[in-house]
């Protein structure tokens, strides 16, 4: 028996029976066991019933996404061995209830041998806990296959359950010690391996999510109101900054609809705060009028939008890369923008940073654009740091009194194109915004020579904010400076395009990977200079290959190799790999 | 700090309302009842939708958000959570509010944020050269309803006090000094607070005129109405015939949506540091 460092384990059960919980918490075991991890849920849009899944990915390198095929499968039901069974390698293991699932049922290869009924209801009822606690069980029974480590579990529990008493405690690590009891005793050393502790009980690391990384990058950056309407994949934001909103001091609003949540946001600005709303794709829709607004009155504003597999509800928690185009262009009329895609959590965090200190420099909308994927999918990552954070308001003055001689302009004309901007309430200053096109006062104006000096005045900051741009990682090119082939991707897929290079270079195919960060203002330069005299292949989460346009569009390089995926799943590192291999 | 007077309250723009159009009567209640309640000029927030009426903002000179059109109510309720310091009064227009911002009508009544709300409900789409609006009469006939209007019009006060609104109030253009005491009772009242103003849209509508109000409006002060008679409030909203009520229908003192936000409590979120204390501490949940 050897010791692995690098496992997948699936755990499945029906829709409300705490399938993500018992993933993150598993999870956190192998973080504070000193091992990289990577966890994402799959689930259905509905509440009860239905299938759920949690995957884990955990090893001593960096992982980046979830694996193909797993070595553990707890299954919670039924029905997850049915589903998984294929995906489990021959010489993994399934934790199931032998008493309530017969093993007859199973319809389990031969060549399986691991096969560990483990007594899930009646443990629970020996401890007295409630359904869910059989979770607990069989977390406990998955550590003793694994091999690993007891303690770190019952220590996670503790802190999860102080809050509600010692008794319950109590009961939640007897119930994990009694599973893991009943695997060692008769299951021990049954897998081929065990995975590897690297260090005892440290919590020196975070796990979360990309929703959880915005959030905190808002809260970092200053954001003082975040106003949204509850969308899958994006209502992670919203939950996370209500919950840390007392310590925050934070104003969440929950509003009526995503046209009452951006046009709230826009007001919150123009009286002076940082403010982020957050949706999806539909959202994001009913929000583009506004976004046009924000445009005009030249109103700092940072949007985050969560992409999910459309058109229409489409699959609702479900991910996809569709919407590049649509944050590209959305809404009436021609304004400066920046669209900003992070890859991984902690871009979610640092370019949400940025993308508030862009949006109040420049005076204009900056959408952060990811996906269900990246939003709901967690990383364990050291904890984030804010002490060398800049935080830079651009050309916003404070509530201290006016004393220009003229009357103040909120849209004065400026060689850089960004004016002067004060708040309401300052004294001996009054603060004008129309959307309507406006003098440089603020007050409407409709004749041709302002509507062109104003519109020119919006786009003379493109320079300038090109120029700030030269500051910020606009595309990334990992892996060597020249390859065999270039995986060129944005958002979400940088995590699988990472362990695909690994697994190529394994294969003997050198491969590096282009990230497109900056997807307005496009990086033209900078991608010529990246993809010139590569092999590129373009590994996008939409039918019509987004990206690809984008660039040929820029730089006039038609990428022809493409491997596309659109029915809401992410890639996976073994097929995404299969499937470039035969492209190339 | 700049208290309003009569002359610096207005600005240098050009007035493009029609001659006789109703929203000059608006303007000069606004302006008359700012100067008499000496809010200092940078304190005031003046909203406005899309039409017609959205063009006061052009005419009065306190500060100033021209949004689009409906959204009269996010905006202000932004402000308002971003700086609770501000006086925060929308106008909005009928089509504006009661058609394209409907949805945002019940909830900011209900949550009692403390906006105010004047409404410009000339029975018609001005701006947009006449079309029929959400609050012009059954039969009303305009070209885009040659035959006249089919439904029943929307009935904006109900409508408020069946959103627990704590302050719903009608007055009339034709009644200047009327109209500013119930803007300044609307902007003195805690919480949201909405001023349904029939206001003559001298241009197109043919029916609600001038003439029309002054055979009919009467003055719910004067018949002694209880303002704090919550269902008294609802028969006289009901009234629309040949009697038509204005003046404050019904006022109740309840908490302020603010009142659920300690973050705000002593300090408006415009003037609290961006500097987060124990960032570190928001990490343990994820360790
Ligand atoms: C989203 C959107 N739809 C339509 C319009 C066109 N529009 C401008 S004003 C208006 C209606 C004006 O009626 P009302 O709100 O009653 O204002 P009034 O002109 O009567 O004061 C319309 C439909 C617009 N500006 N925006
Ligand atoms: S169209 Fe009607 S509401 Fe508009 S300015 Fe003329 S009279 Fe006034
Ligand atoms: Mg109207």
């Amino acid at each position: 028996m050897g010791l692995t460092s690098d496992v997948s384990v699936l755990i499945g059960g029906e829709a409300g029976a705490g399938i993500s919980a018992a993933g993150v918490s598993l999870s956190k075991v192998f973080m504070r066991g000193g091992l990289h991890v990577f966890g994402t849920v799959d689930y259905p849009s509905l509440i009860r019933g239905g299938h759920n899944f949690y995957m884990i990915r955990a090893s001593k390198d960096p992982v980046y996404t979830q694996w193909d095929s797993h070595d553990l499968i707890v299954a919670l039901d039924e029905n997850t061995v049915h589903r998984h069974i294929k995906a489990l390698k021959p010489e993994g293991g399934i934790i199931y209830d032998g008493e309530e699932i017969p093993t007859d049922n199973l319809d389990i290869p031969k060549e399986m041998k691991n096969l560990f009924a483990v007594p899930l209801k009646s443990i629970v009822k020996e401890v007295q806990g409630r359904p869910v606690v059989r979770n607990t069980v069989a977390l406990g029974a998955a550590i003793g296959v694994l091999g690993y480590n007891i303690e770190i579990f019952e220590q996670i529990l503790r802190e999860l359950f102080t809050r509600k008493g010692e008794k319950v405690v109590a009961m939640n690590v007897n119930a994990a010690r009694a599973g893991y009891n009943y695997a060692t005793e008769h299951y021990a050393n049954s897998l081929l391996f065990q995975v590897e502790l690297v260090k005892a009980t440290h919590k020196d690391r975070i796990f979360l999510t990309g929703n959880e990384a915005v959030a905190l990058g808002a809260v970092a950056a200053g954001c003082k109101f975040y106003s949204a309407y509850p969308m899958t994949p994006a209502s992670g934001v919203l939950h996370f900054l209500v919950a840390l909103s007392e310590q925050t001091n934070m104003v969440t609003f929950q509003a009526e609809s995503e046209i009452a949540a951006i046009n709230m946001a826009i007001g919150a600005s123009y009286a002076g705060v940082r403010v982020m709303t957050g949706t999806s794709g539909g959202g994001f829709c009913l929000m583009t009028e506004a976004l046009s607004l924000a445009g005009m009155v030249e109103t700092p504003l940072v949007i985050m939008l969560g992409q999910r597999t459309g058109p229409s509800t489409g699959l609702p928690t479900y991910t996809a890369q569709s919407d590049l185009r649509f944050a590209v262009h959305a809404a009436h009329g021609e304004f400066p923008r920046v669209v900003i895609a992070p890859g991984d959590v902690t871009e979610c965090f640092q370019f949400t940073i940025d993308a508030f200190n862009l949006a109040d420099e420049f005076q204009i909308p900056v959408i952060l654009l990811t996906d269900k994927h990246l939003l709901e999918s967690y990383t364990a990552i050291p904890p984030f740091t804010i002490s060398d954070i800049t935080i830079n308001r651009g050309k916003l003055l404070p509530l201290a009194p006016y004393s220009g001689k003229q009357p103040y302009q909120r849209h004065k004309l400026t060689p850089d194109g960004i004016s002067p901007r004060l708040i309401p309430g300052t004294p001996n200053a009054l603060i004008h915004s129309d959307s309507a096109v406006h003098k440089e006062s603020g007050f409407q104006g409709d004749d041709c020579a302002i509507a062109s000096k104003m519109a020119d005045k919006r786009y003379k900051k493109l320079p300038n904010l090109l120029k700030r741009l030269e500051k910020v990682p606009r595309i990334k090119l990992h892996g060597p400076k020249k390859a065999d082939v270039t995986i060129v991707g944005w958002g979400s897929t940088k995590g699988v395009a990472l362990e695909v290079m690994r697994l190529l270079e394994k294969d003997n195919v050198k491969a590096n990977f282009l990230q497109v960060i900056y997807l307005t203002p496009f990086p033209t330069e900078e991608v010529k200079v990246a993809l010139k005299d590569q092999n590129p292949i373009l590994v996008e989460g939409n039918q019509t290959a987004q990206l690809g346009g984008l660039i040929r569009e820029h730089t006039g390089i038609e990428i022809t190799k493409k491997v596309l995926r659109f029915d809401g799943r992410p890639f996976n590192p073994l097929q995404l790999t299969r499937r470039i291999k035969e492209e190339l | 700090m700049e208290l309003p007077t009569r002359s610096n309250v207005k600005t240098n723009e050009t007035n493009t309302w029609c001659p006789g159009c109703g929203n000059f009567g608006v303007l000069r209640a606004l302006q008359s009842a700012l100067v008499d309640l000496k809010i200092p000029r940078e304190q005031v927030v003046l909203v406005t939708g899309i039409g017609c009426h959205g063009k006061i903002f052009n005419y009065l000179n306190v500060n100033g958000f021209h949004g689009i059109h409906g959204r009269v109510l996010p905006v202000m309720t932004g402000i308002k959570l971003a700086n609770q310091d501000l006086t925060v009064i929308g106008h909005a227009g009928d089509g504006d509010q009661y058609d394209e911002g409907i949805g945002h009508f019940p909830h900011a009544a209900r949550r009692n944020v403390d906006v105010k709300l004047f409404t410009h409900d000339n029975k018609v789409y001005g701006l947009t050269t006449g079309q029929t609006a959400p609050t012009s009469i059954k039969g009303y006939v305009s070209k885009t309803t040659p035959l006249g209007a089919f439904p029943p019009r929307l009935e904006p006060l109900k409508i408020a006090l069946a959103s627990n609104a704590s302050f719903v109030a009608r007055g009339w253009v034709g009644d200047v000094d009327h109209l500013k005491e119930l803007m300044k009772a609307a902007i003195q009242h805690r919480g949201f607070a909405l001023i349904d103003m029939l206001q003559v849209c001298f241009t197109f509508n043919r029916v609600q005129n001038y003439q029309f109000y002054r055979d009919r409006v009467y003055k719910l002060e004067a018949e002694g109405h209880d303002t704090s008679d919550y269902y008294a409030a609802i028969q006289r909203a009901d009234e629309w015939g040949e009697k038509i009520p204005i003046g404050i229908f019904y006022k109740e003192d309840r908490p302020i949506y603010r009142s659920s936000l300690p973050q705000i409590e002593k300090t408006p979120l415009v003037k609290q540091s961006l500097k987060v204390e124990k960032f570190s501490e928001l990490l343990q949940e994820l360790m």
